[in-house]
């Protein structure tokens, strides 16, 4: 990864030596306070595009622009040509720790994720063991303190073991710091039992995150049901799958009111359900894995194993309609939808090979490129992966402005790559990406304050 | 709103899924599904496999064409008909055949099936000839295999199997002569069916007419229409005017995902008995992959009737097969 950034870096003039921290300092552990001097801050919440200074006290932004009165700091970071942006949050990416660790785990997925510009990661609660006690949601958090990377939060499950029929002890997951409730794609027993899952979670102000997926819909399925599909004789998850699903939730909803987030949308009808629902004035928002707004049905034509993930690529017609939504602000929040795999996972025929992409190093990337392909400004853009999950999650972060989270990165606009698996950070190389060209990339990640990654930059871990 | 997407190239996987099929000079390497062949390849395959079936009808049924050569039979899913027409074929081109019957509950309790090919691999083999029942296991296969090895596809779930459809097309061609005046229906559960597909891309292929599948819509795949076929729900409609009547195997176990209410009623609108058979053209004939399902999708009468030449394709099924192996395995001998 250095190899490639610092050669990008280097190729664009840019002395980089100044940028190291200084002497004595152990990054990460000792630098509390830091001044940015003179790049592009780019704060989507606010608007605010302009070249100026940002100043770090401990974990928190503390001005933008003026130094506040007696601001002392060695720690100055000359970022001229450099793009300064809130650290991006990602409100669905799987670690696969605990439980999976022979794909990954939180020190490896943490590290990438620094590298990547996320500073704040949500994982579903599908680890082993499940993460429905405080237990669980403590491990968690400890793994990501030692890993020294970026912050890890827990998404709670919504019932016990996932098993869709006792309610999980939401206030005690709140309490240790779960963002959130969810059953993934696991079933409810009835909608009697998600209704009450709901009602109970917004008693407690909890957010609810619902995967919409029939169960009997999609079963056996691994491709979207479509033309494609019925050529390569893959098993087809029909449109209906989502939808169906999405429309008794929304029944739901309508009738008890509480919030509900619909992740990993992937249909059109799903997008349109969404707006209508919206528009009525229904609590609920969506969200959409990067990779829905890139690829298609088209791409499973070759058996492609990289591209097959649940809910399904969809129809030309289907990706247009999520990125029409994700430019209007339909959908608020585009996530990674990272789910790591070892070798092996992947080395299956199509319907046998495990479903999901290695996502991470991706996210910022591909956000991007919607700006380069005009499909929205670059602070809507930015907006989806930071102050719209930071919305959604109820965070103080995912901005550029005093008083909130130092989680902050540079970026630098002209340093062109190309993605190889190579050089990917995170243990699961499995992505239909590799080999496509990106305009810029990340090179400092700042996670409360603390510098995490950078080049020439040894990361150093906590011990205590 | 008008998104400007500029699809960069993908350099790891070919766009083009079968474009793998063939070697650098263009030569046919692996079979893994009648789409990319184009008319050349098919026609080629066909006009071989004729050569073949003197060989067939002679004494002694042996060519040397592959002699020192290993063919091995990797067999995922249970298969007897199919299995022992690759094995005949293969030995009358006298290659040595190795048969592995490898079942999918062994494979999943600790082998990946990429183990198992470097295995196999390991044993010299020049040709595997692979039955799966997953989609896209023969691509997979072929995409995983050295170099000088070819994968030819005895069937992959519901995907394809290209050498049924080629004796298919070879036994409507000794019959009929010419495709593009004809009319053939497929008849029966298209949904499932590795057969079908590859049987409705062989008869495009060839520019036929027109290509009918006649089906209630549980058993048929979603915009199946934009496979190239005219769909009809009923028999008395779907075989007007037609020359080529192919019944598919029902499998029972269709009954119990909701797909049919019984094998009674699916007889009654669908199996292709003697006055059914009469709507079609006089000449009509019956074709069958086999093993065919008597009272479920097929009346005994027409199966063994005058109109049938379901024994026909089994005996066809061998010179096509040798035609395939032949050419596969010949474009490297240069």
């Amino acid at each position: 990864m250095n190899d490639i950034t610092n050669h990008a870096y280097f190729a664009q003039g840019i002395d980089i030596d100044h940028l190291k921290p200084p002497e004595g300092c152990r990054p990460g552990i000792d630098c509390q306070r830091w001044i940015i001097r003179g790049a592009r801050v780019l704060d989507p919440a606010s608007g605010l595009d302009t070249v100026t200074d940002v100043f770090i006290d401990k974990a928190g932004i503390v001005a933008v622009g003026e130094a506040p009165s007696d601001f002392a700091c060695d720690n100055i970071m000359d970022a001229h040509g450099l793009w300064l942006i809130p650290g991006l949050i990602d409100s669905w990416a799987r670690l696969r720790e605990p439980g999976q660790e022979h794909k990954a785990t939180i020190a490896s997925e943490a590290r990438a994720a620094t590298a990547a510009g996320i500073t704040t990661v949500c994982i579903p609660p599908d680890t082993d063991p499940v993460t429905d006690t405080p237990a669980v949601v403590r491990l968690i958090k400890r793994r990501a303190q030692l890993a020294g990377g970026s912050r890890v939060l827990s998404i709670g499950a919504l019932t016990q073991g996932l098993d869709g029929k006792r309610l999980a002890e939401m206030v005690d997951l709140k309490e240790v710091g779960c963002v959130a409730v969810s059953n993934i794609l696991k079933p409810v027993e009835n909608l009697a039992v998600m209704r009450r899952a709901m009602e109970y979670a917004d008693t407690f102000d909890m957010l609810v995150i619902v995967q919409p997926q029939d169960r009997a819909l999609a079963h056996g399925g691994c491709a979207h049901e479509g033309a494609i599909a019925s050529r390569l004789g893959l098993p087809g998850i029909p449109v209906a799958a989502e939808t169906a699903a999405m429309a008794q939730i929304l029944a739901l909803v309508e009738e008890i009111g509480a919030r509900v987030h619909f992740a990993n949308l992937s249909s059109a009808r799903a997008a349109q359900m969404l707006e209508q629902a919206r528009a009525a004035g229904l609590p609920v928002s969506g969200g959409v894995s990067a990779h829905q707004l890139f690829l298609s049905e088209m791409d499973t034509d070759a058996f492609d194993a990289n591209c097959h993930v649940i809910p399904p690529l969809r129809s030309l017609r289907d990706r247009d309609a999520l990125l029409d939504a994700v430019a209007r602000g339909v959908i608020e929040v585009i996530h990674s939808d990272h789910q790591p795999h070892e070798g092996d996972a992947k080395a299956e025929p199509f319907p046998g090979s495990a479903p999901g992409i290695s996502a991470l190093e991706t996210l910022l990337p591909l956000v991007l490129r919607l700006v380069e392909n005009g499909v929205l400004p670059l602070h809507a853009a930015l907006h989806r992966v930071t102050a719209g999950p930071a919305h959604l999650l109820g965070l103080k972060a995912g901005g550029i402005a005093p008083g909130l989270r130092a989680d902050l990165c540079l970026y630098n606009p002209q340093a062109a790559w190309a993605l190889d698996e190579r050089h990917m950070l995170s243990r699961g190389k499995n992505t239909p990406f590799v080999g496509w060209d990106f305009s810029g990339q990340i090179t400092h990640t700042w996670v409360a304050g603390r510098l995490v990654y950078g080049q020439n930059i040894e990361l150093s871990q906590k011990t205590s | 709103m008008a998104v400007v997407f500029v699809r960069p190239k993908l350099p790891k996987l070919a766009r083009d899924p079968w474009a793998i099929q063939f070697d650098g000079d263009g030569h046919l390497k692996h079979l893994l599904t009648i789409e990319g062949l184009g008319p050349e390849w098919v026609t080629r395959i066909l006009d071989t496999a004729e050569s073949f079936l003197s060989v067939t009808g002679r004494d002694v049924k042996k060519v040397p064409l592959l002699r020192g050569r290993t063919v091995v039979n990797l067999f995922f899913e249970s298969s007897t008909r199919t299995r022992t027409t690759f094995e005949l074929a293969a030995k009358r081109l006298s290659a040595d055949v190795l048969n592995l019957n490898i079942s999918t509950s062994a494979a999943t309790k600790g082998e990946s099936l990429l183990d198992t090919l470097r295995n196999i691999q390991a044993m010299q083999a020049d040709m595997f000839v692979v039955r799966h029942d997953m989609s896209g296991a023969a691509h997979f296969i072929a995409r995983h295999v050295e170099p000088h090895v070819s994968v030819l596809n005895a069937g992959d779930g519901w995907h394809a199997h290209p050498t049924q459809a080629l004796l298919d097309v070879f036994t409507i061609r000794k019959m009929k002569g010419e495709f593009a005046p004809l009319r053939v229906a497929i008849v029966g559960d298209i949904l499932h069916s590795r057969v079908a597909r590859s049987q409705i891309h062989a008869l495009n292929t060839l520019r036929t007419g027109e290509v009918r599948v006649i089906a209630p819509r549980t058993l048929l795949p979603t915009q199946v229409e934009k496979l190239g076929v005219r769909v009809f729900h009923d028999m008395r409609e779907g075989l007007k005017d037609v020359d080529v009547i192919i019944m598919l195997r029902l499998q029972r176990e269709r009954m119990e995902g909701a797909l049919l209410p019984t094998e009674d009623e699916f007889f009654r609108l669908y199996g292709l008995t003697p006055e059914k058979l009469a709507w079609a053209k006089p000449d009509a004939i019956v074709m069958h992959p086999g093993p065919a399902n008597r009272g479920v999708e097929i009346d005994s009468e027409v199966a063994d009737g005058p109109q049938s030449v379901i024994l026909q394709q089994v005996s066809n099924g061998i010179a096509v097969r040798m035609a395939v192996m032949s050419l596969c395995m010949g474009g490297r001998e240069e």
